[in-house]
């Protein structure tokens, strides 16, 4: 079992590990700004515009992230837009995510007392400027722990595009039990391990903030 | 796109069947090992403890599709033949049975202590005042934040593809590379996820709105 564990095989997993570290780093930056953007519009009711992004985002958050996955690897090539598997697991995350992030942010917003909003207003901001200066700034920190639940389940989530062949921490583990069944679950053991140590950290970092909160 | 659903939809309809099939088993599965975990994760013995939270905390941070492939792979080899079905349910099973265990014991933390010490005061044994008193509160309250796991839990269920359990997602293959038209083949997919998925995502909102 520990022949599994040679210097090839352990540096071939970790260069997936570092494109599984890519692919959530990127998805998380990028649906963090998006998902923050849509839930401070959704919270707005600006005419047209929120019942769109609300009917699009409950659509969104209700379908399979694989079928998204699937959708921009094999979908949009179709219309003439090739990204590869790199781009499409990005692109397919950070449309689900977003969505996902979006309703955690409206939800951060709503807890925030609506004097906050109200004050800033008769101070002479505008909406948008009392909501990037004083409502969001507050309902962010408030946020965190679901957040960063949010941020565990993306970068479980990023195992799924090994479908489309990016090459991450589960697809390598398959091509290298490919060759040898016997290094089966060895490997699994070992990206399992990887998988946890990122998603434990992660969430055991939400615990001991949502504590410190209560 | 309607030609497409005409021409094949038992593909689709024999999809359907193994999605709501292996999301009702899971539910159930999940549901009664959530509820037992989250009693065994507040017991006074410490061991106990341990082993319920270990249990909840490897499941939890372990990606569902990592897991189903491991019972997909692992147990045909030194147990016995399983299909690529059996895997994944037991897989999404084991899966959300630690999320359910998390709401499950929410719940249970939202009921008053003055409960149970009622309960008990009363010559209920700690086991019957969990049973009649403590668990159906708790499962109220744990609700909405179980609707949403089940709504993933359904989600979830397109992992069956990655093993040949002939679900939604699998019929979508099927569809989009036997005949070529990929983006319809997928968006009628999606329409049957959300023949599953709306009605519950409407239901849990309207809980959360009542709370």
């Amino acid at each position: 079992m520990w022949q599994a564990y040679s210097w090839i095989n352990l540096d071939f997993i970790l260069k997936g590990f570092l494109v599984t570290i890519e692919v959530s780093v990127i998805s998380i930056i990028l649906s963090f700004l998006i998902g923050a953007v849509l839930g401070t519009l959704r919270f707005s009711k600006i005419p047209v515009l929120t019942p769109i992004i609300a009917v699009v985002v409950d659509l969104v958050r209700n379908l399979p992230l694989l079928l998204m996955i699937f959708f921009t690897y094999f979908g949009l090539p179709e219309l003439g837009i090739k990204i590869g598997s790199f781009g499409a697991a990005v692109l397919a995350l950070v449309i689900f995510e977003s969505a996902m992030i979006s309703e955690i942010v409206r939800g951060g917003i709503k807890a925030i007392d609506p004097g906050q909003m109200e004050g800033a207003r008769s101070n002479g901001m505008s909406f948008f400027q009392a909501m990037i200066y004083v409502v969001l700034p507050q309902a962010l920190y408030h946020m965190i722990p679901a957040l960063l639940s949010q941020f565990v389940s993306l970068v479980k989530d990023t195992s799924l595009a090994t479908i489309i062949l990016l090459p991450d921490l589960l697809y390598r583990a398959q091509i290298v039990y490919s060759q040898n069944p016997a290094y089966t679950i060895p490997m699994y053991i070992l990206i399992s391990i990887l998988y946890f140590i990122i998603c434990f950290t992660l969430s055991q970092l939400a615990n001991r903030i949502s504590k410190r909160y209560a | 796109m309607f030609d497409l659903f005409l021409q094949n939809w038992q593909t689709y309809l024999s999809g359907f069947g193994y999605t709501i099939l292996c999301s009702a088993i899971a539910l159930i599965a999940s549901f009664i090992l959530g509820t037992v975990f989250a009693l065994l994760e507040i017991t006074e013995t410490k061991w106990i403890r341990f082993l319920a939270k270990t249990y909840i905390e490897i499941f939890r941070n372990i990606p569902l599709l990592v897991i189903t492939l491991f019972f997909y792979l692992v147990i045909p080899t030194y147990f016995m033949k399983i299909s690529g079905f059996t895997a994944g349910t037991i897989g999404l099973s084991l899966y959300t049975s630690a999320f359910i265990a998390e709401t499950i014991r929410a719940g249970i933390s939202a009921v008053g202590d003055g409960q149970m010490e009622g309960a008990r005061s009363n010559g209920m044994t700690y086991l019957q005042a969990m049973r009649y008193v403590i668990l159906p509160q708790a499962f109220h309250y744990a609700l909405p934040a179980m609707g949403n796991q089940w709504i993933s839990l359904i989600k979830n269920s397109s992992v069956l593809a990655f093993v040949a359990g002939f679900d939604l997602m699998y019929s979508a293959d099927t569809v989009a590379f036997s005949t070529y038209h990929v983006i319809p083949a997928y968006v009628i997919t999606g329409c049957f996820y959300l023949i599953l998925t709306l009605p519950l995502n409407f239901y849990t909102k309207h809980l959360e709105r009542r709370a």
